[in-house]
């Protein structure tokens, strides 16, 4: 993967494929700690937690052998000086949480977040949404609840308005990350 | 969070509710832009992002654009389905966004399948 964003998209697919109605992305940037955190959130129904999650050839989905994206993200983190963690609860959802070093060559850019929104909302309108950014004490957040009540009855997956979500993503991040 | 502005929402409902008895047939044609983790890897969010670019452009409003996970087709990533109501699905593969674009206006718009970039149409007949 060649930016966070794409991580964010593969991780998150996983939670669709969960049955998730709600996914939450948070993103920190602890500038006194040098950490940039990610955490990515479901309702979905779950999964066994075990050494093997990070196993390639571990998966929990039928029909299939093995599954790449959650060894891609801990090992993005890991070569940066960071962790990986996974918790999960049968029934109740899964919980990921990346960390990296802020100031860590390796660390990739974040990438086109917008991009990512919007290709989850229009392959899964259904889905609630909410992403939020965190750096120095300002946040940015954006959740399709709350948007999806402004709309009043008008799709969230209508090309209009997700290009405008996705220009609404995209000027939050350039005012909080400068 | 950032808002829409009373206008542009007034204006999107607008626009909405007065081609609403356009579209209750329901949608014409569906895509599916396979979104794997392969697929993410080879650059499927840029041909989901062109897609959705032209349909914005277009003011397209009679096809559903989702996402699928991995086809089993990991070599042959990016690719999407084309499914277009009363006709065969027709996959693609080795996209990017000019590719879809192309797809989009020939054979989504135009009803023209795009045979160069197609690999199968329905399940069993190859190009």
């Amino acid at each position: 993967m060649q930016d966070i964003s794409l991580h964010i998209l593969d991780i998150a697919e996983n939670s669709i494929d969960a049955g998730a109605t709600r996914i939450e992305i948070k993103i920190k940037e602890d500038l006194k700690n040098d950490r940039f955190i990610l955490i990515i959130k479901d309702n979905g129904k779950g999964m066994e937690v075990g050494k093997k999650t990070k196993d390639p050839y571990f998966t929990c989905k039928t029909g299939k052998k093995f599954g790449l994206g959650i060894p891609f993200l801990a090992q993005a983190a890991e070569e940066c000086n960071g962790r990986f963690s996974l918790s999960s609860e049968k029934g109740k959802g899964t919980t990921v949480v990346a960390e990296f070093q802020r100031s860590h060559i390796d660390l990739k850019p974040l990438g086109d977040m917008g991009a990512t929104m919007t290709t989850l909302i229009c392959g899964h309108p259904e889905i609630d949404y909410l992403f939020l950014y965190e750096k120095n004490g300002q946040s940015f957040s954006f959740d399709t609840k709350e948007l999806k009540q402004e709309l009043d009855g008008v799709p969230v997956n209508l090309p209009e308005v997700l290009k405008f979500i996705k220009e609404e993503i995209n000027e939050g991040l350039r005012r909080i990350k400068g | 969070m950032p808002r829409l502005t009373v206008d542009d929402l007034k204006k999107i409902k607008e626009q909405y509710k007065s081609t609403l008895t356009l579209r209750e047939g329901g949608y014409r044609a569906k895509i599916t832009v396979h979104m794997g983790t392969c697929g993410i890897a080879a650059g499927a969010r840029d041909v989901m992002d062109a897609l959705l670019d032209e349909m914005a452009a277009s003011d397209t409003k009679d096809v559903i654009v989702t996402t699928s996970g991995c086809a089993g087709l990991c070599s042959r990533e990016p690719m999407a389905t084309v499914e277009i109501i009363n006709e065969a699905p027709v996959k693609y593969c080795y996209l990017d966004p000019e590719k879809i674009k192309k797809i989009f206006k020939e054979h989504v718009q135009g009803g023209k399948v795009v045979e160069e970039y197609a690999l199968v149409v329905g399940s069993e007949t190859s190009y």
